[in-house]
């Protein structure tokens, strides 16, 4: 038989085995990320060279099983049974061997072969369980390779096991679970109920299996396929077993332990493991929240501290160098050029500059806490005050995300199960203060409060937070209208972090948002200096000064001149572009010094309380809302969200300006 | 008559460090179907890890730690002691 020259793995996995870690110690740099197709889960695949044949790793989502519980579980299970990978790389975690193994159970029920790669082999040691892989692979039928991806220790092993497979050198026997006896029965009919029905890419014995544990995804195909009069019949057997997904499950399990009994050796049992030692004060009811509340403070503590120096420097080295160095090598070139480069084009860098170390920061953090297995714990304490709202636990890391980018947030609430829980976090949490906002209101909070700049923006957050909670309230009242959300979800070991996998993540999405984000703070802010430019070249009679002009009387309910109104339309396109129109319109030039001068002699505190409100509220930016419309696939609610936001904020900006001159 | 069957109750009533055997799942197929996956099947062994008797709780069921929030708990019943 020839060697296949060019072969696709796929790596599967449940979640927390050190998926990530396993798929760059293969492919190291040569990995690219992007979505799958029509669909919004990241997709990564890479490539090696292994052996002389080529290589391309594809990462499966992460998934518990491959039944229809999520979106995830569909894309694994469609990629395998269509796209027909030559080898699946099962990921197993070794110290949670056990519930691992059930997704092996449902792989091996598929025809592409499978090689178990055993993950964090240590520990599994220092949790107390000694794992026997030669024992486990004789069980299973399927080669096992034991790896310690952290410290990269079995990656050449899994090449070459993957390789032989692949290349048909070991022959593939593996020793699937059996069905159980109970089952058979009804299997078989089932079986010869759909057998003329079922695509060719799926085993009809699976398809059966699938039915029987009232997969909606499998059984509204079958309903599709079947003539209507077999299908009753299917529907009625489906009914009589209605209970058939226990036992389906306890099937596999009791195979599993079959497996497990064979290769574990526990020579201690009950000792104390370091993860339940962190976990009594990271779960702890009161110690868990300060805890929390310390790494929040952190992050805080690192922007302003860390992303302000980092701000500074890239804008006097990147921004005002290349101005200076335009300006001198443009002299003979025309004015409108040379203005439109370095007011337009390096204004718009100027912006982006200044979100980019907040956004490294806030990534970084994220990735750590996630990789170390804090992030399950901080969901897990703040479930009791999710509740309040409708939400559970889950919807704290989505809406937490937000407060470096809204579209992360949003983007993040894949991981909320429940659809209505998830629209529901979807359509709050533009209010959370992100990143954009927080430089917005950093920069203008010092201007006009002095000592009291910090106590200002607390409140601002705080009066956010405390909207977002009040609206999530409601809305719970009206889209769940009582419903409980179920609460489950895994504590995964505590490791120490991996700062590769963490790098290449921060990397990913710090590029994601340069590409996108970027790209676009670009453009618009170009936009911006055109209409603040044309016809005549002078602000004052611009396109921008006449659209101003024209919501002028919204604005003096507000005590916002038109410039002000400006600034925040801009802020559509990217919330901190405020800053950059302030700066055109007030004439400063992306100077920010400069700018917070002018701005000092030109508005009173007051508007500019009423601004920040009004900012901090505002309708979401536009990758937020096509971030909103991508994931609920539905303009009504995208708008509905949207204007509930345009609506919250002229009234938060009326209310705050009114307060505001009691003082 | 006494005891010839143990006590069943929900997973919530299980005190830290105690341990139960499911006996019994209630809930919509989705929820049975997400939990079973999970490692939460008839007979399988249960321990409680936290349970401040408001607010989620922890288990270790098949060596994995799991957060459940009381409602869900509720439709776990379960047997103290005794394998079933």
């Amino acid at each position: 038989m020839s060697e296949k020259k060019e072969i696709t793995v796929a790596l599967a996995g449940q979640p927390n085995v050190g998926k990530s870690s396993v798929f760059n110690l293969l492919t190291g740099l040569n990995q690219h990320v992007g979505n799958w197709p029509g669909k919004t889960v990241e997709q990564k695949t890479g490539i090696y060279t292994y052996n002389g044949t080529k290589v391309t790793l594809v990462d499966l989502p992460g998934t518990y099983s491959l039944t229809a519980n999520s979106l995830e579980e569909i894309i694994a299970r469609e990629y395998i049974l269509r796209a027909r990978p030559d080898v699946v790389v099962a990921l197993l975690s070794a110290p949670v061997l056990e519930r691992n193994l059930y997704l092996v159970a449902e792989l091996l029920h598929l025809e592409a072969p499978v090689v178990v790669g055993l993950n964090m082999m240590d520990m599994a040691e220092s949790e107390g369980i000694h794992i026997e892989p030669e024992v486990l692979q004789a069980a299973l039928g399927v080669p096992v390779v034991p790896l310690i991806a952290t410290k990269g220790q079995g990656a050449k092993e899994l090449m070459q096991t993957v390789d032989d497979v692949a290349q048909g050198r070991t022959p593939y026997e593996p020793k699937r679970p059996e069905i159980r006896r109970d089952h058979q029965e009804v299997l078989e009919q089932l079986m010869l109920l759909i057998a003329d029905h079922v695509p060719a890419e799926y085993p009809k014995q699976w398809v059966a299996l699938k039915l029987l544990e009232g997969d909606a995804e499998i059984s509204r195909m079958m309903e599709e396929r079947l003539p209507h009069e077999v299908w009753d019949r299917v529907s009625e057997i489906l009914r009589s077993h209605e209970d058939a997904v226990i036992a389906v499950a306890g099937g596999r399990y009791e195979w599993v332990a079959r497996m497990v009994r064979a290769a574990v050796v526990r020579p201690r049992a009950g000792q104390i493991t370091l993860t339940s030692r962190f976990d009594q004060v990271a779960t702890h009811p009161f110690w868990g929240l300060v805890v929390l509340a310390g790494i929040l403070g952190l992050i805080f503590w690192l922007t302003y501290n860390l992303g302000a120096p980092l701000q500074d420097l890239l804008h006097t080295y990147l921004v005002h160098g290349t101005a200076n160095f335009l300006r001198a090598n443009l002299a003979g070139a025309p004015a409108w050029l040379t203005n439109l480069l370095v007011e337009g084009v390096l204004g718009g860098v100027g912006t982006v500059v200044t979100f980019t170390p907040i956004l490294l920061i806030f990534f970084a953090v994220m990735g750590l806490m996630e990789d170390i297995g804090y992030m399950a714990r901080a969901a897990y304490v703040m479930d009791r005050f999710m509740h309040l709202m409708g939400l559970h636990g889950k919807s704290f890391l989505p809406l937490f995300l937000g407060f470096g980018c809204n579209v992360s947030s949003i983007v993040g609430s894949r991981v909320i199960e429940s659809p209505a829980a998830r629209l529901l976090t979807i359509l709050i949490s533009p209010l959370v203060p992100c990143t954009g906002r927080m430089v917005v209101l950093t920069f203008i909070a010092p201007l006009f409060f002095g000592r009291l700049a910090t106590f200002v923006s607390w409140g601002l957050i705080g009066i956010n937070l405390v909207v977002l909670a009040s609206l999530g309230i409601v809305l719970s009242k009206v889209l769940f209208r009582g419903e409980p959300v179920a609460f489950i979800m895994e504590l995964p070991l505590y490791h120490i972090p991996n700062v590769r996998t963490i790098g290449l993540a921060v990397w990913h999405r710090v590029v994601e948002f340069l590409q996108k984000a970027g790209t676009l703070i670009l453009v618009m802010s170009v936009v911006i200096w055109m209409l603040s430019a044309l016809p005549s070249g002078d602000i004052e009679t611009s396109f921008l000064a006449w659209l101003g002009r024209g919501l002028a009387p919204l604005g003096s309910l507000m005590g916002l001149d038109w410039r002000m109104i400006m600034a925040l339309l801009s802020s559509f396109t990217a919330k901190e572009n405020s800053i950059a129109t302030l700066g055109i319109l007030f004439g400063a030039g992306g100077e920010e010094a400069s700018l917070g001068r002018i701005l000092q002699q030109s508005i009173v505190p007051q508007s500019a309380f009423a601004f920040l409100v009004v900012q901090m509220l505002f309708v979401p930016c536009v990758a937020t809302v096509a971030a909103m419309h991508q994931e609920t696939r539905s303009w009504k609610w995208t708008l509905a969200g949207v204007g509930m936001l345009l609506i919250l904020s002229l009234l938060g900006g009326i209310v705050a300006y009114h307060i505001a001159l009691l003082f | 008559m006494m005891n010839a069957t143990p006590e069943v109750l929900s997973l919530d009533a299980l005190a830290p460090g105690e341990v139960g055997y499911i006996r019994r799942l209630e809930g919509g197929r989705g929820f049975m179907s997400r939990i079973a996956t999970l490692g939460f099947t008839v007979g399988a062994e249960v321990r409680m890890v936290q349970n401040y008797g408001r607010g989620p709780l922890i288990v270790m069921v098949r060596d994995s730690r799991v957060a459940l929030g009381r409602g869900e708990a509720a439709k776990i019943l379960v047997s103290k002691g005794e394998h079933v």
